[in-house]
């Protein structure tokens, strides 16, 4: 993130745009994969929310391109929504609870 | 001004012009995307909470043609991420022809997601899912998965629909590249939440685990 030049002079570089491609095919790809790894339903929620995190991330910075703008965008938008949905997913572990019931 | 003041006046923070140095209009769109990712972050959280906590949920995305056709469906929306940065890429370079075939490629991504996605409703209304019934286990199902994915779809529709307007008025010079650009980050937040939707709805459901 230059300050000087924020991002007009980043802009012609399409062989990175296809290498993130490529990064996000191959991560959907491994996805696929472990959806039939015998995995407890948790470990599997895990896994697969952590890779879906590095590919949120990639769009986010190299399509989206919020990786070439200033700092303060960044830094106005997305840990406030990062800390919004962390206290949505706090209710998570409740539904283990329920599962743990033996209902199924 | 003095000489001492003009670091602070530098920063980022100072309440200059242009403190993010981006278009007004780059900057609404980011706003809408943020809160739209809290829209659809609670509806993901709820389906998951559903889908952990519930007894007997149902489980009927076969590897063929459900995953397939997901895992088809998630091609063809970040291939079409990829048309989007070449609509951008060429309008910032003025070439106005090649911009608008881009943006049409990257509408037929949306269409083609869109069909293949539809077509799989009609196989699972078709097996008897309905809002709050079906035949293999916990009724919200229906609820829960038409919901969060129809909000996507919608998106998704709602995002060729932006792109055409977009297309005809940046070829007919009423539009500037910025509005492309514009128009791309919305078109890359619809990937993106199908990134998070195909793994927590389709794959930790696939029949036999």
């Amino acid at each position: 993130m230059d300050q000087e030049t924020p991002h007009r002079a980043d802009f012609s570089r399409m062989g990175w745009f296809l290498k993130v491609w490529g990064c996000l095919l191959i991560l959907t790809a491994g996805e696929v994969y472990l959806a039939y790894e015998q995995l407890e339903l948790h470990l599997m929620l895990v896994l697969l929310m952590g890779i879906s995190l590095i590919k949120a991330g990639l769009i986010i910075a190299y399509f989206m391109h919020l990786r070439y703008e200033r700092r303060s965008l960044f830094l106005t938008l997305v840990p406030a929504l990062v800390f919004v949905l962390a206290m949505m997913v706090a209710f998570l572990p409740d539904s283990l609870r329920l599962q743990s019931m033996g209902l199924h | 001004m003095s000489e001492q003041d003009l670091p602070i006046q530098d920063s980022d923070w100072s309440g200059g012009e242009l403190p993010y140095a981006v278009p007004s209009k780059k900057l609404g769109m980011w706003l809408f995307l943020i809160s739209d990712s809290i829209t659809f972050g609670a509806m993901l959280v709820a389906y998951v909470f559903l889908r952990v906590g519930s007894p007997s949920w149902p489980r009927p995305f076969q590897f063929v043609p459900s995953i397939v056709n997901a895992t088809v469906m998630t091609f063809v929306l970040l291939s079409s991420s990829v048309t989007m940065v070449a609509a951008v890429e060429a309008a910032k370079n003025g070439r106005v022809a090649a911009a608008v075939r881009w943006l049409g490629a990257t509408m037929l991504g949306g269409i083609i997601f869109d069909i293949l996605h539809i077509r799989e409703w009609l196989g699972l209304i078709h097996e008897g899912v309905r809002l709050f019934s079906n035949p293999w286990g916990t009724p919200i199902f229906g609820a829960s998965f038409f919901g969060l994915t129809g909000l996507h779809m919608t998106h998704v529709t709602v995002g060729v629909i932006y792109l055409a307007f977009v297309a005809i008025g940046f070829g007919r010079g009423k539009y500037n590249a910025d509005d492309v650009e514009v128009s791309g980050l919305y078109w890359h937040f619809v990937d993106l939440v199908w990134m998070f939707i195909f793994p927590l709805v389709y794959l930790i459901s696939t029949r036999g685990h």
